[in-house]
């Protein structure tokens, strides 16, 4: 088994990896004794731990892995009988056999999945009447169901896209893969060049820039509020060194920043304040993460000493307290450098390239992180629906400063390919959002912008264009 | 400039993408003394494009102006020249997340064709990957090749000049991945598995006919691939207008005074162009196991 150079596709712990059982994946980390909940199946993954990526788990009785010896092909009856319709098939609500409690019982005594398969298919008086395509989707309805295995799978873009767009939209703005597909190839992601992100998809579009520039060029995100969500990222399970390459801003010191004023803001105690309150925020330590975040908190630990010795309990609790400000400073001052490293790349105001994908309203966004861009460089939004989208359309024709502009979305639709049975399946997405994309442009140095600056060069049938402003 | 490097400026021997308007881009070879004659009258590289920015705005001799954009694998399929049907951008994204790209990848690709889909590849898979590509139109495969070298990413590509359902594409247990565009997929289906790695990969076969689709998937299924799913991406465009929508003239009201003469209300909205591309060609991925 341990051939060479398989290493990196075996599985090892803390790992983040990605859950699968038919069309539906969920992420976890590989940890020791960790219990998971899966498709209303528990186990352990301990024993995952050594194996190969894409290999399918067995999951017996306490929770434990193993790996399918071989994939069972084929299906589990070889009686080939079958009927040529329905005519006789009456739905009297009997054609079964046994009874839930019988399926109960034989879950109970450890039967495989396919082995109840197999005693449904045998307890059932009209499967030898079904048509071969009828026998065909019971058996793959009932494997769904009763199937108890797991297939371990490395993280990607494609898979933890698909995996957010099926398990939690709401917390990606509805965003689906295929539109994620577009924004990455119309952004131009590639390695080695400088792209801003501003998201609130819980860090799966950064992810996937990340990937994409597989290293090689720096990232900066550009975050609202106490501190940058990357839930999305760590499930990806990138190498340390991509992390070197990613760094993060604060929204809230754009303007500074643009003003060429940061400096001052940063050293101004109420930014201090904020940022100390964020650091806070990051511990992640529930039941005290709501007290730190509030400013009470903050004063109560500055007069930390007076309320010091007064019993045991609250000492500990007080050196607790103190260890974390510590902590916390310490953290403080990271932050700071990390705030003037990204703010280094920003000021050149020469990134590459913006992709936008958030729960704000995209206008004011848009407009503001347009100006560290150079010239040339590709820029795409998103937004769940497509009237802000029309408003970045007109701001950006009224100001100038941007070509190829293309406000757009995608259908995607999946089709059921199997001999004598293709046919789109019946059930597709309705919606996966819409994309605002186009090219910057050098500002124009002999004349300000004017209001009615058309992007073409005076064409004739102007009229028939789109209108502006 | 380079189809995987952003530069600032234009330098002689660059490809520079000439935007003329919203739905007219020319690819221009940047040459010393070269003239490109345009709508808007000429341009001249030396002085108009060379030293410039990326991104600046040209005038031209008749007073009207272009902007020179610096090259991407987008701008390139819409400005590039035909030699054959090609694919665009929106099944080119489908296609480059499903099939997983990402710096390092290797990919085997045929036909090459016209080239539209291999510079996204180059694109993603530079500075580390490679991509075989292959063609069996002698002519095409040298063509391509010349602008590889032209875009700077000849370093990240081997084209070779063969029948890829015949002599496969030259290598084997190397590719991550594998697309195939050529009119009987089902006949490469076993190359692919060939040329990919043997801890599996993944692979897509791009056909515009169903029954194309249908044997593929057979041939897969066949070959011992996995997950094996069709799909179709279909783009739409949104025209941003405004438009007015006139009220009605109900006659004297006698509750109010005044009857509005020339009523009407104008609205933001998009428009669906007249007629859009219904129909690209089906997308079939599938996944190799491990062997």
């Amino acid at each position: 088994m341990a051939d060479n150079g398989d290493d990196q596709y075996r599985i090892n712990e803390g790992d983040y990896v990605v859950l699968k059982r038919g069309d539906i994946f969920k992420a976890v980390q590989i940890l020791p004794k960790k219990k998971v909940i899966f498709e209303k199946q528990w186990f352990f993954l301990d024993n995952a731990v050594g194996n190969l990526y894409s290999t399918t788990f067995e999951i017996s009785s306490g929770g434990i892995l193993q790996p399918q010896k071989q994939k069972e092909t084929g299906n589990p009856s070889d009686l080939k009988e079958a009927g040529t319709d329905n005519r006789h098939i009456v739905d009297d609500g009997k054609s079964q056999k046994l009874t839930r409690d019988d399926i109960e019982t034989l879950k109970e005594q450890g039967l495989k999945g396919q082995e109840i398969i197999q005693q449904l298919i045998e307890n059932s008086s009209t499967f030898r009447d079904k048509t071969e395509y009828a026998q065909d989707k019971y058996i793959k309805k009932k494997k769904k169901k009763y199937e108890n295995t797991v297939t371990i799978l490395k993280p990607s873009c494609r898979i933890l896209a698909m995996m957010y767009h099926g398990r939690e939209p709401g917390k990606i703005c509805h965003l689906r893969y295929d539109t994620l597909a577009q924004m990455l190839t119309l952004a131009n992601i590639h390695a080695g060049s400088k792209v801003l992100v501003f998201e609130t998809c819980a860090g799966l579009v950064l992810g996937s820039v990340m990937e994409r520039m597989g290293g090689h060029g720096s990232v900066i995100q550009m975050y609202p509020g106490g501190g940058p969500v990357r839930a999305g990222v760590e499930s990806f399970g990138f190498p340390a060194h991509f992390h070197d390459t990613l760094h993060e801003f604060p929204i809230c010191h754009v303007n500074a920043l643009l003003a060429g004023a940061l400096d001052a803001a940063a050293k101004d105690p109420t930014a201090d304040e904020k940022q100390f309150g964020l650091a806070a925020e990051e511990e992640q330590i529930p039941p005290e993460a709501e007290q730190q975040g509030s400013p009470e908190e903050q004063s109560m630990e500055t007069n930390t000493e007076d309320d010091a010795g007064q019993d045991q309990e609250k000492i500990e609790k007080e050196k607790r307290r103190e260890a974390k400000a510590q902590e916390k400073k310490v953290k403080l001052e990271e932050k700071q450098k990390k705030l003037a490293a990204a703010a280094a790349l920003l000021e050149g105001r020469n990134a590459d390239g913006l992709v936008i994908a958030s729960r704000f309203h995209p206008c004011p966004v848009l407009m503001t992180l347009l100006r560290f861009l150079s010239p040339s460089r590709p820029f795409v939004v998103y937004s769940q629906y497509k009237e802000p989208l029309i408003e970045c359309y007109t701001k950006l024709r009224e100001v100038g400063g941007t070509v190829n502009l293309r406000l757009t979305d995608t259908w995607l639709r999946h089709y059921q390919v199997l001999p004598n049975r293709t046919h789109p399946v019946l059930l597709m997405s309705g919606g996966g959002g819409y994309l605002l994309s186009g090219t910057t442009i050098a500002a124009d140095r002999s004349k300000p912008a004017a209001p009615q600056q058309s992007e073409e060069p005076a064409p004739k049938r102007q009229k028939l264009k789109d209108t502006e402003g | 400039m380079s189809f995987v490097e952003y530069s600032d400026c234009i330098q002689d021997g660059d490809v520079a993408i000439v935007y003329l308007n919203h739905n007219s881009v020319m690819p221009v070879k940047v040459q010393h003394g070269a003239q490109t004659q345009t709508r808007y009258g000429v341009i001249r590289h030396s002085s108009d494009l060379i030293g410039q920015r990326y991104g600046s705005k040209v005038t031209c001799s008749k007073g009207g102006w272009v902007y020179v954009l610096h090259p991407t694998p987008e701008l390139w399929t819409v400005a590039l020249p035909h030699r054959t049907q090609i694919l665009y951008t929106t099944d080119i994204a489908t296609i480059t997340m499903m099939l997983e790209l990402k710096p390092g990848s290797v990919v085997c690709e045929s036909g090459t064709g016209s080239g539209s889909l291999s510079h996204a590849i180059l694109r993603t898979i530079a500075p580390t990957g490679h991509l075989h590509t292959v063609e069996f139109h002698q002519q095409r495969a040298e063509k391509v090749q010349e602008e590889f070298t032209e875009h700077r990413v000849a370093h990240l590509v081997t084209v070779r000049n063969q029948d890829v359902c015949k002599d496969g594409f030259g290598v084997s247990g190397v590719a991550d991945a594998v697309f195939l565009d050529i009119p009987s997929p089902w006949e490469a289906v076993g190359h692919a598995r060939a040329a990919m790695k043997r801890q599996g990969g993944r692979l897509c076969s791009f056909s515009p006919c169903i029954e194309q689709v249908q044997r593929t998937c057979q041939a897969l299924v066949d070959q011992g691939f996995e997950e094996i799913s069709t799909l179709e991406v279909l783009l739409r465009v949104h025209d941003v207008r405004t438009v007015s929508l006139p009220l009605p003239d109900f006659g004297p009201d006698s509750r109010t005074e005044t009857s509005p003469n020339h009523a009407a209300i104008s609205l933001k909205t998009t428009t669906a162009p007249r007629e859009m591309p219904g129909h690209t060609g089906y997308l079939t991925f599938a996944t190799k196991p491990r062997t």
